[in-house]
């Protein structure tokens, strides 16, 4: 990292922290989506990123982390901290299964996305069909006004944007540790020829499976945040393939593989996002908000096909390396 | 880092009732340089992938020091001391040369800072130390061979396959690997096996000739005494000539 990336992203940090204070309730909103997207983002990377497997169903994991964890609160008043380990508990052991399946049957691109967009729809005809969870009716919290507990994550939108922006830096931190060890270099080398690999000793199968389980598990804690930010799940959301495919968007766009794509593509989403809905209530013309977007996600794909990022982060002289 | 002794007893490979190899037994000595050599086809590059555990063997066996290693992953037959390169070379294309080298030498040593450096001694050994921060896919084909060798090299081996790393070099440069190699080979003791259609690097290097054609293998001795060898000449180096 230059001299000039390390000061541009301390004074990032410092508004980030002081954010609340300097925006109202819709800028806040905003920027919380951008951060949530940011983190789940970083999460999908780690496997598509960083040890290239494509998945396209990780709705499962957040809807599985929210899903647990809000129940456990709903029935037993088992608070998000406690329930958080449940919820990663589960999510990792779905993702071992789809791992497994996936990897050691050897399905590779395309199949392996068949088989992740498989598992998340078929759970989510599962839960339509849970009572416990609610079923297709769906899962409520209760809301309470003008609380801040922050033990039951109950609260207002502050405490939620600390607590996401509390992950969204330390998922960035852990990614950073992971691509700078062992693990991390052997994702890649699985990334760009996974038989090349292998022959220089590294256990590809292992790898993949820490990959899909460390993905899954940081998934889960977004769900589980996403549940008590919005107070209520419902399977035809929470496990939606759009679901999916949104998480994918920041870091594809950003920059694929790199620590901070998922972030500024998560700022250019979210950002245009806004301005279109905006645009398209002005012009009142139904629809035109995704038709802006669609077109603007074409013409980022095709001009910069290696994201944002990479892009930026030349210009402004911060030397991020595609690693 | 010193040589192990490879031995091949039986050794035979099916591919859905295509006898690909059959009854191959050879032995090299450890720290010996022997070649493998034989028209396209013959079942070279079936024999490297079932030493390297790509493959597992229908028959026969592959020993290691003595180890039997046939019928273990790839990864494991690269602990027990095996390294190989490729013969379509597969570099890591989107990593740095030094990278490429490092995820190598990762397999010994755990930290990266270590590995790093252990790999680019490997690299300026090799004359690769000044790429060593462009990409690997944007190196010229005989840089890439070199690379694939120093990443081989970077898992600390006691045998190196090598699988024509001298194709599509000009006559200079293979003198230049040949040279690397009698070097390293005379100082480590490794062990080396190498698939080799360059007879000028086949004649330089090798103590022993194993020839196979059709899958079994029709001659083994001295390069020599190979390029006398009526059989060979009628299978391989006849039709070197004819070409």
């Amino acid at each position: 990292m230059t001299a000039r990336a390390a000061i541009g992203l301390a004074a990032l940090l410092a508004l980030l922290i002081a954010a609340p204070a300097l925006l109202g309730g819709y800028g806040l909103s905003v920027l919380i989506l951008v951060l949530y997207f940011a983190y789940v983002g970083q999460a999908w990377n780690i496997m598509m990123g960083f040890a290239g497997q494509l998945s396209l169903g990780h709705a499962l994991y957040a809807g599985l982390g929210g899903y647990i964890a809000a129940g456990l609160y709903f029935h037993y008043g088992i608070g998000p901290w406690l329930g958080i380990f449940a919820a990663v508990a589960v999510a990792v052991a779905a993702g071992s299964i789809v791992g497994y399946l996936g990897f050691r049957f050897s399905l590779a691109g395309v199949y392996f996305a068949l088989l992740t967009i498989a598992f998340a729809e078929f759970t989510r005809i599962g839960f339509d069909n849970w009572e416990w969870t609610g079923g297709s009716g769906g899962l409520f919290l209760k809301v309470e006004r003008g609380v801040v507990d922050l033990a039951n994550l109950r609260g207002g939108p502050v405490m939620f944007y600390y607590v996401i922006l509390a992950l969204a830096v330390g998922a960035l931190v852990l990614c950073r540790l992971l691509l700078e060890s062992r693990l991390g270099r052997y994702w890649l080398a699985i990334r760009e020829d996974a038989e090349a690999a292998q022959a220089v000793g590294v256990p590809v199968l292992w790898c993949k499976m820490l990959a899909i389980m460390i993905s899954a598990a940081l998934t889960a804690v977004a769900g589980v945040w996403n549940a008590f930010y919005y107070n209520n799940l419902f399977p035809e959301t929470a496990f939606a393939m759009g679901r999916s495919i949104e998480m994918t968007l920041a870091p594809i766009i950003g920059g694929l593989g790199t620590l901070f794509g998922p972030f500024v593509g998560a700022v250019v989403l979210t950002g245009l996002g806004e301005i279109f809905t905006a645009a398209g209530d002005r012009l009142d013309i139904p629809g035109i908000k995704q038709i802006f977007y669609g077109v603007a996600l074409l013409l980022i794909v095709m001009y910069r096909p290696a994201g944002v990022w990479p892009w930026l982060a030349a210009r402004l002289g911060f030397a991020e390396r595609k690693p | 880092m010193s040589g192990a002794r490879l031995e091949l007893a039986g050794l035979g490979k099916s591919f859905r009732g295509l006898r690909a190899v059959h009854d191959v037994s050879f032995s090299v000595p450890a720290g010996a340089i022997h070649a493998l050599i034989g028209p396209n086809g013959a079942g070279k590059t079936t024999i490297f992938n079932m030493i390297a555990g790509v493959h597992a063997p229908s028959a026969g066996t592959v020993s290691l020091d003595g180890q039997r290693i046939s019928g273990l992953r790839p990864d494991h037959v690269c602990h027990a001391g095996v390294g190989r390169t490729f013969q379509i070379v597969r570099p890591f294309k989107g990593l740095s040369v030094l990278d490429n080298v490092t995820t190598g030498a990762l397999h010994r040593r755990p930290r990266l800072a270590e590995a790093r450096d252990a790999a680019l001694a490997i690299l300026e050994r090799l004359g690769l130390a000044d790429r060593r921060h462009q990409l690997a896919e944007s190196l010229t084909l005989p840089d890439r061979k070199k690379l694939e060798v120093a990443r081989a090299l970077a898992t600390e081996p006691k045998l190196l396959l090598l699988d024509e790393v001298m194709a599509g070099l000009r006559p200079t440069e293979v003198d230049v690997m040949v040279g690397f190699l009698r070097d390293l080979n005379a100082e480590t003791g490794l062990t080396v096996l190498l698939i080799e259609h360059v007879m000028r690097a086949v004649m330089a290097l090798a103590a022993q000739v194993v020839v196979v054609s059709y899958g079994e293998k029709i001659a083994e001795g001295t390069p020599a005494e190979i390029t006398r060898h009526q059989a060979v000449l009628d299978v391989y180096l006849g039709a070197e000539e004819v070409a």
